[in-house]
């Protein structure tokens, strides 16, 4: 059974106007009809661009956030049907890991009081020593560093110590939200191999949001591709590369540039043009229609496509594209990039 | 002054017929600031930028990419910095250039792009007003003559509905919009030179490949130089004919794109290829990072500042400053400063 299941998920955030009657003039759908679920001890990659809605499932999971419609099912439990009691217990075996952990934080709590808080908070009798410098010693820090102050580490270090306070109440659960993306390269890789090291010793499940495709592919065994608050394809990681089903995959995977001049100077670039729309106002039809190089003139426009197996297909690997067999078997062809890039297209009046 | 016994060798030299388009030399650059130790942010860079060509420049943050830019330009405040070296463009000397002359050499033959384009266009005026007001100062155009060659500009960047866009605000544009209306300005005067720092990096990766594909059919087609400089080995790989890595103030490793990507000698180098994992190589390559933090530098006195985290340290490396020398198994323009460079066999994949 899946640890974690996501049903029919919305989280849509009302847009006020007005300063003393505020009236609500309509709704950015932030998160609008997620399904996903994750097995015990797998990690599933949330990968997207920005504002497609990626923080807000993850916190929507943890019930941070006010879900609109839909359900969170955790360990067999639904979690929006939990009493505050219950969800207490309950979020002690999920724990959120952030791009910055330690920027909320009090510059005068020192590590170690960082550390022992969520054991304090879930009301673990002391002393914490141990089991502090237990933690330290799970994530590769010396046990010095307990009595030692965020602002004194590198940004890599405070990360090691964000993960160690996220895993000091033996969660279950790990939701990551941009683990890596505030570090330098050569410190990501030593972020990316802990994860990796203490999933394998502590067998956690993970979900892992991020911008960079290569990152999460590499930590993933699953990936969900978001765009506009919508999944559009879910697929094994291994397979992405070779085999993206969604025209949004298919330019997001071409996009990424790779550190091979013989691979740049032959690949093939779809590139799309203008903007992701706004969240508030996501185009009908197919919300990618407006900026897809596969559009066709009949259903794109008017008929939502839903996640499904195409056909003759691998059942573990999902696409939300009308034309998903025409697309992959090349039968339909993308507009040319130099088309789609000659202009912008018109946007409505800004402002 | 740096005192490296063996003369450093210049980076991008002798790449093209004739005299470099921008030469720097021995550029050094040192923060002062009371009560705190002073930071050598770039510490000898010398490198040639030939006519019509695109360089790279990478490196963690940090590392004194756009300090080095900055300073070349002279567009670092003076105050609290100490900066020695020289850096001539097309023949003059830049840094000691009265302030107008130089200002009248960045409008009109070098333009830059930054990351934030919000910091570098004006709030208040529209699009429009920015790119005439380019247009007059600097090549003479007016009233509906400067607006339809804005407007072409505007087109010539994949803006589409130009003329209304014209009279758009600032914040009125996406990200990835208001990067084409800078890049927009930095060309309206053909600048024979421009540079651009961490141009995608505020953006999302399919605009990031927008504005990348857009730079390289502007430039890498006319006679403007670029000079690209980013902390994404991949944005380089596809672009630039001579990359320049920097660690810690000074260039590190220096070759043409391809042999820097096939051959790659210097520890740092490979320790960034082998970090990033690849897209199109199997999943389940481990990720080998480079042990340590930037922070874990030396004074490139003493010896070589990777030092402290490189894995094929030797004790000469700690016998004095590397010296910038050519790949002995390589092409002649592939430079790398490193007494124990990474052998053939031991490259990533
Ligand atoms: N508290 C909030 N109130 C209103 N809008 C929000 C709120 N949080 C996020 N949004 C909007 O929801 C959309 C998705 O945001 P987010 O989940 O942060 O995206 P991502 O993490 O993928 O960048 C964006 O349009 C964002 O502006
Ligand atoms: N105005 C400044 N005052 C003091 N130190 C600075 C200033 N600007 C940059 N530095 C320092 O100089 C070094 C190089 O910075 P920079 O050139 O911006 O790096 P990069 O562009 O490679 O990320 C860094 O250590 C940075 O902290
Ligand atoms: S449904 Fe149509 S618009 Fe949407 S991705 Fe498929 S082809 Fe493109
Ligand atoms: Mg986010
Ligand atoms: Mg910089």
């Amino acid at each position: 059974m899946s640890l974690l299941e996501v049903r029919g998920l919305k989280v849509h955030f009302p847009i006020k106007k007005g300063i003393v009657l505020e009236r609500t003039v309509g709704h950015v759908r932030a998160v609008d009809g997620v399904d996903l679920s994750v097995e015990k001890g797998r990690t599933l990659g949330v990968v997207g661009e920005s504002g497609c809605g990626k923080s807000t499932l993850g916190r929507a999971i943890l019930q941070l956030e006010p879900i609109t419609e839909g359900s969170v099912v955790f360990d067999g439990t639904d979690l929006s049907g939990l009493g505050n009691k219950d969800l207490r217990a309950m979020r002690k075996r999920m724990q959120m890991v952030f791009q910055d952990p330690l920027a909320s934080l009090d510059p005068r709590q020192s590590v170690s009081s960082v550390l022992s808080e969520p054991l304090r908070t879930h009301g673990i009798k002391g002393p914490y020593d141990a089991r502090v410098r237990e933690l330290l010693d799970l994530v590769g820090l010396p046990a010095t560093a307990a009595n030692r102050y965020p602002h004194e580490f590198s940004g890599g270090q405070r990360q090691r110590v964000g993960i160690a306070r996220a895993i000091a109440l033996n969660p279950e659960l790990i939701i990551a939200d941009e683990p890596v993306s505030a570090l330098d390269v050569s410190i990501q890789a030593q972020v990316v191999n802990l994860l990796e090291e203490l999933q394998e010793r502590l067998g956690l499940t993970y979900v892992v949001i991020a911008h960079d495709l290569a990152v999460v592919r590499h930590i993933s065994d699953d990936i969900a591709v978001m765009y506009l608050g919508a999944v559009v394809e879910v697929s094994p990681s291994e397979g992405l590369y070779d085999e993206p089903l969604h025209p949004y995959t298919r330019s997001l995977l071409s996009a990424i540039p790779i550190p091979d001049p013989e691979v740049e100077d032959t690949r093939e670039r779809i590139l799309l043009r203008g903007d992701i729309p706004s969240a508030a106002a996501p185009p009908p039809g197919c919300r990618f229609h407006t900026r897809c190089p596969w559009r066709q003139p009949t259903r794109c426009h008017d008929e939502v496509p839903l996640l499904r197996v195409p056909e003759g297909g691998d059942p573990g690997h999902t696409v939300a594209c009308h034309w998903a067999e025409q697309v992959a078997s090349g039968e339909l062809q993308p507009m040319s990039a130099a088309d789609s890039l000659a202009t912008e297209p018109a946007l409505p009046p800004a402002g | 002054m740096t005192t490296t016994e063996v003369r450093d060798a210049i980076p991008g030299q002798g790449l093209a017929a004739g005299r470099p388009l921008l030469e720097v030399r021995d550029l050094t650059v040192t923060f002062r600031s009371r009560g705190r130790r002073s930071v050598r942010a770039v510490d000898g860079v010398s490198l040639d930028v030939a006519e019509g060509a695109t360089v790279g420049i990478v490196g963690e943050s940090g590392s004194g990419k756009s300090v080095t830019s900055l300073a070349s330009l002279g567009l670092l405040n003076r105050r609290g910095v100490d900066i020695s070296g020289s850096v001539r463009f097309d023949g003059d000397d830049l840094l000691n250039m009265p302030e107008d002359e130089l200002r009248a050499v960045r409008g009109r033959e070098i333009a830059m792009v930054f990351q934030d384009p919000m910091s570098s266009l004006n709030p208040v005026l529209t699009i429009g007003r920015q790119i005439t007001e380019i247009l007059e100062r600097h090549k003479g155009l007016k009233g509906q003559e400067a607006r339809d060659r804005a407007a072409e500009l505007l087109l010539s960047v994949g803006i589409g509905d130009a003329v209304r866009r014209l009279r758009s605000f600032p914040h009125q544009l996406s990200g990835g919009m208001r990067q084409r209306v800078m890049i927009a300005m930095a060309l309206a005067c053909e600048p024979r030179l421009l540079i651009a720092d961490e141009p995608t990096t505020a953006l999302d990766v399919t605009i990031s490949a927008q504005i990348l594909e857009l730079l390289r059919s502007l430039v890498v087609n006319s006679r403007t130089a670029l000079v690209l400089i980013t902390h994404d080995l991949g944005v380089v790989a596809g672009i630039c004919d001579q990359v320049h890595v920097m660690y810690s103030g000074r260039i590190v490793e220096s070759a043409p794109r391809r042999p820097l990507f096939a051959d790659p000698r210097h520890p740092y180098t490979t320790g960034l290829l082998n970090s990033v994992p690849r897209l199109d190589q199997p999943r389940g390559i481990p990720l080998l990072p480079i042990p340590g933090s930037p922070s874990d530098t030396l004074p490139w006195t003493r010896g070589c500042a990777f030092a402290p985290r490189c894995t094929r340290q030797v004790p000469e490396c700690l016998d004095g400053p590397p010296a910038l020398l050519p790949d002995v198994d390589g092409v002649e323009s592939h430079l790398i400063r490193c007494v124990n460079p990474v052998p053939d066999e031991e490259q990533p994949a």
